[in-house]
Order: C-alpha cells, then sequence, then structure tokens
C-alpha cells in the first residue's frame, strides 16, 4: 500500500512537470496552431541559466525567478525576431524553424556548459517537506510550485484586461484588432508566457533527472501526449492531462512490478513506461480524436 | 460641415485581383451615410479598406489627418469602431468579456463601469445574459452585442457591415431603431452597408451607389431612392 501511495506520489510530481509544459505547448498552439518543437529545449537553457546563476553565489529562489525572467524575455524576442518574419510562411517553414531552433538550444548549451550532467539541487528542505511513506519533500514541492504557477496563470487569463486582450487575439485576431488589440504584441507575450512557464517545469525537474542538454527530450513527448491527451486546445485540459500520463506511467510500472513478484513472470516495468503511457494516448485518440477535454473542431467547406 | 471621414481614389486589392478602382466619397461629421451595391460591388472591401484589412492605395482621411497604411489596431484607437459582417462576436468568451475586451487598455474602473451601463441603456436584452457565452446567444443578440461592444470603444465613426444579415424583420427594425438613437445620442456618425437598400435609405442621409468596385451614383437618400435605376435594381419596383 505504501508503495502505491509513493507510485502515485512521484507520478503526480511528474504530471506536474508534464503539464507546465503541456500548458506551454497549448499556448502557443491555440494563438498560432504550431506546435514549438523547442519548448523543452527552451526549458533547459533556462534551467542552466537558473544552475549558472546559482553557481555565483545566488539563492536557489533568486535564481529561480531571475532565470524564469529571462525566459520571458527570450521567448518574446524569439517571437519577434524569429517568428514575426514567418507570419504568413507555411507550416512546413516553421517547423523547421523549431526544429533548428532546438538543435541550437542544445548545442549551445552544450557548449558553455559541457555535456556532463550535473547534480542540481532541490529547494525543499528534508525536515519541513513531504509525508514520509507518501511523498518526498521534493515531490510534495514541486507538485506546489506548479500548482501556484498554473493558478497564477489562471486568475491571469481568467480576470486580468491583459489577459481578456491575449484570449481574444488567439481566438479571432481580425476581431481583436478591430477593437484595438495589439496582436502581434500578445503573440509575443505569449511566447514570453510559455517560455517561463517551460523554465519552470524545467527548473523543478532537474533535481529528479539530472542536468543535462538532453534533459527535456523525453519530457517534451510526456508533455504533447499529455496536451493531446487533454485536448490539444484547450489549457485546463492540457493541465489534466499532464496529471493524467504522469500517474498512468508510474501505474503501469508499478502494476508490472507486481504481476511479476506474485507471478515471477516479467512483463512489464521501469522501462516500458514510455511505451505503455503512448500506447495508452493513443488509444485515448483514436477513441476521441479532439482528446478527453477537446472541442471538435468542424469546418465548414 | 467638415466631413469626418474623406475618401479618394481608394483602390484595393485581393491578392493579385483588384477589387476596388476608384471608389470616394464623404463622411459629414454626426451623420448616417450608407453605402448600397449588388454583391460583390466592393461595399465590404470598402469597410476593410478604411481599417486597412485588405492591401489599399489612395487617400483615407479621418478628422483631418491621414490614415491609410496605419495599423488596424491603432486606426480603431481613433475611434473607428468596425462591426464585421457575419457579426464577429467571441464566441467562447462571455457577453461581458466582449464588451469589456474593448475597453481592456482602460485603467479607470469606474469609467468602464458606466460606459457599460450605457450601453446596457441601448440593449437592455445583454444585461439579462451578460455572464452568458456569447456563441449561445441568438443571432438577433449577437448582432446587438457587436455593435454594443463597438459602442464600448466610444467611437466617432461607427463602419457597419450589414446589420440585417440573416435576421428577422422584427428584430432587424429594433436593431436600426437603437442605430438611429446612437447615432442622435451619442453624435456617432455612421457609415452603413446594407443589401436592404429600402431600410439603409431611410436611416442614412446620404447614399452612395457602388457598381463593381466604382461609385456609379451619390446623393441624398431621398433623390437616391426615386432614382429609377436604383429603384429597378435595389428597391426592387
Amino acid at each position: 500500500m505504501e508503495q502505491f501511495l509513493q507510485q502515485i506520489a512521484s507520478g503526480l510530481a511528474n504530471g506536474a512537470i508534464y503539464a507546465c509544459v503541456a500548458l506551454a505547448l497549448v499556448m502557443i498552439y491555440v494563438s498560432t496552431d504550431h506546435i514549438n518543437f523547442a519548448q523543452g529545449e527552451m526549458a533547459m537553457f533556462s534551467t542552466y541559466i537558473s544552475w549558472q546563476l546559482m553557481t555565483w553565489g545566488l539563492s536557489f529562489w533568486f535564481a529561480f525567478i531571475l532565470a524564469v525572467v529571462f525566459s520571458f524575455v527570450l521567448g518574446v524576442i524569439i517571437e519577434r525576431a524569429i517568428l514575426r518574419p514567418l507570419h504568413n510562411a507555411p507550416v512546413l517553414s516553421i517547423v523547421v524553424v523549431f526544429i533548428g531552433l532546438l538543435a541550437i538550444c542544445n548545442s549551445v548549451a552544450g557548449a558553455i556548459w559541457s555535456y556532463l550532467i550535473k547534480e542540481f539541487p532541490s529547494p525543499f528542505p528534508k525536515s519541513s517537506f513531504g509525508i514520509a511513506g507518501v511523498i518526498g519533500p521534493h515531490q510534495l514541492g514541486v507538485v506546489m510550485v506548479t500548482l501556484i504557477v498554473l493558478g497564477l496563470l489562471f486568475v491571469f487569463f481568467r480576470y486580468t484586461p491583459l489577459g481578456l486582450a491575449m484570449r481574444a487575439a488567439a481566438q479571432n485576431p481580425q476581431m481583436a484588432r478591430l477593437v484595438g488589440v495589439r496582436v502581434d504584441w500578445m503573440l509575443a507575450l505569449g511566447w514570453g508566457l510559455a517560455a517561463a512557464v517551460g523554465a519552470v517545469a524545467g527548473i523543478m525537474v532537474a533535481h529528479i533527472v539530472y542536468l543535462d542538454p538532453n534533459m527535456m527530450g523525453g519530457i517534451l513527448l510526456y508533455a504533447f501526449a499529455s496536451a493531446l491527451v487533454g485536448g490539444i486546445s484547450n489549457p485546463g485540459g492540457a493541465v489534466v492531462g499532464g496529471f493524467i500520463v504522469g500517474v498512468l506511467e508510474n501505474m503501469v510500472a508499478y502494476a508490472g512490478n507486481q504481476i511479476e513478484k506474485a507471478t515471477g513472470i516479467y512483463i512489464i516495468g521501469n522501462g516500458e513506461k514510455l511505451t505503455v503511457a503512448l500506447i495508452i494516448v493513443i488509444t485515448v485518440l483514436t477513441v476521441k480524436p479532439a482528446g478527453l477535454f477537446g472541442r471538435v473542431v468542424v469546418k465548414r467547406v | 460641415m467638415a466631413a469626418l471621414l474623406e475618401v479618394k481614389g481608394l483602390k484595393a486589392f485581393y491578392g493579385q485581383t483588384q477589387s476596388l478602382y476608384d471608389v470616394g466619397f464623404e463622411i459629414p461629421d454626426g451623420g448616417i451615410t450608407t453605402l448600397l451595391g449588388a454583391n460583390g460591388a466592393g461595399k465590404t472591401t470598402t469597410l476593410r479598406a478604411i481599417c486597412n484589412m485588405v492591401r489599399t492605395d489612395g487617400t483615407i482621411r479621418f478628422a483631418g489627418k491621414d490614415i491609410a497604411g496605419q495599423a488596424t489596431e491603432e486606426i480603431v484607437r481613433l475611434r473607428i469602431a468596425h462591426v464585421p459582417e457575419g457579426r464577429g462576436t467571441f464566441t467562447t468568451l462571455t457577453v461581458d468579456e466582449n464588451l469589456r475586451i474593448a475597453a481592456y487598455t482602460r485603467r479607470d474602473k469606474q469609467g468602464v463601469k458606466d460606459e457599460l451601463e450605457r450601453v446596457f441603456g441601448y440593449f437592455p436584452r445583454l444585461k439579462e445574459r451578460v455572464q452568458q457565452q456569447a456563441g449561445t446567444l441568438s443571432g438577433g443578440e449577437q448582432q446587438m452585442l457587436a455593435i454594443a461592444r463597438a459602442l464600448m470603444l466610444k467611437p466617432r465613426l461607427m463602419l457597419l457591415d450589414e446589420p440585417s444579415f440573416g435576421l428577422a424583420p422584427l428584430i432587424v427594425q429594433e436593431i436600426f431603431r437603437i442605430l438611429r438613437r446612437i447615432n442622435e445620442d451619442e453624435k456617432v456618425s455612421i457609415l452603413l452597408v446594407e443589401q436592404n437598400a429600402a431600410l439603409a435609405l431611410d436611416l442614412a442621409a446620404h447614399a452612395y451607389v457602388l457598381e463593381t468596385g466604382r461609385v456609379v451614383m451619390s446623393g441624398p437618400s431621398s433623390v437616391v431612392k426615386n432614382d429609377e435605376n436604383v429603384r429597378k435594381s435595389y428597391l426592387g419596383y
């Protein structure tokens, strides 16, 4: 039983990370119809920035905040400088740009900080965080931080005029222009926010997966799956999807271990987590192509 | 009276296709003017050209200033409110949000609140549905919402594209009554594009008739109404 609860808890912690990255993907998707394949690598880069700041002597949280702000600015700059000129470019050109961005982030990080795997600290004190036997201090901390960030984003989009303008710009850009919304800036702002949320995820997960330039590869895949399961055009769905995928992958491995213990036959274990999770994702999408909480887009012809 | 909007030699292009050739007209400050014409004559394009939503060439002067070539959102901020064809409400946002979006740059909360109340004075139905998603409103209510949102911009000029489109005659009458009140009470000038020529000529003081991207006739509504060609082509008697 204890092991079961632990598996759920670590699934939630992973799920929180997936949820953040999935939300970052969805934020860009709803306003531009593109999936930013470089989202994970941008988050990785931000995580290195925070690591660098910490080795220069800054405290964890100070470095965290600076790195998130840096990511926001970087996101805005990338949108304005790289994607703006491609505004009317065909989808494939934009995909290529994303992949290029991914490769650039990866190799620049490797060049500056090397490909050696680094340890990354956890800011959550063992003495006061976590519940013994159920959830570890870092896991609880990750869940809390991401929930706070997601909550702040929800309040921002739901209750502030700027958040409203961004939603309007995403839903109907031309109409938004006609009520005086500077749609181009809203897109850049969306990129900034997505990069910032990604940075939070990167900095939170680095203690678990260790810091290296390829740390976000698998996570991006999970996040993409989460976003699809939840409904790619639904931010709330993407967050729920993240938690579902996080818990699901752990449950699969847990069930595999239990079977092996009881029967001695190895069917499935930690190594197949990703495969099984993706099989389940594909199944969900076959049954419900728009995702669990997505809207079916009907186009009139 | 000086012209609020002055359009001269206006051309518009969709890609390689030219759809306006030489459109010119003036809108007096505080007046209602209508553009008439058959499908494809260039009425909607003219409105889109004023807001720089298509590639254009020519002179567009608003309140004495040249606005041609400015970004759509900047033109709107000069207080030109465009209510597009097909209503163009934000369907996933609530009625309240649809209205507030037009005032999102304003920081005075009380001012926005007063503005909302003033707008609800014209459209009491919207007040009842303030928390409803715009997409769930009836066609007439959505049209009212689009006009109400335009009012939230405190416009000096309102561009209306087919406000009667797809609506029941009673609703259309109601909307046109409200438009007249808005024009009189708020001193908002109106440029109206309508298929329903009889209705438009009743509301407007001036009319311009467009044919294949050119102005072919203009004058006071009473004169245009009695023109034999207009009567045959657009009024159907």
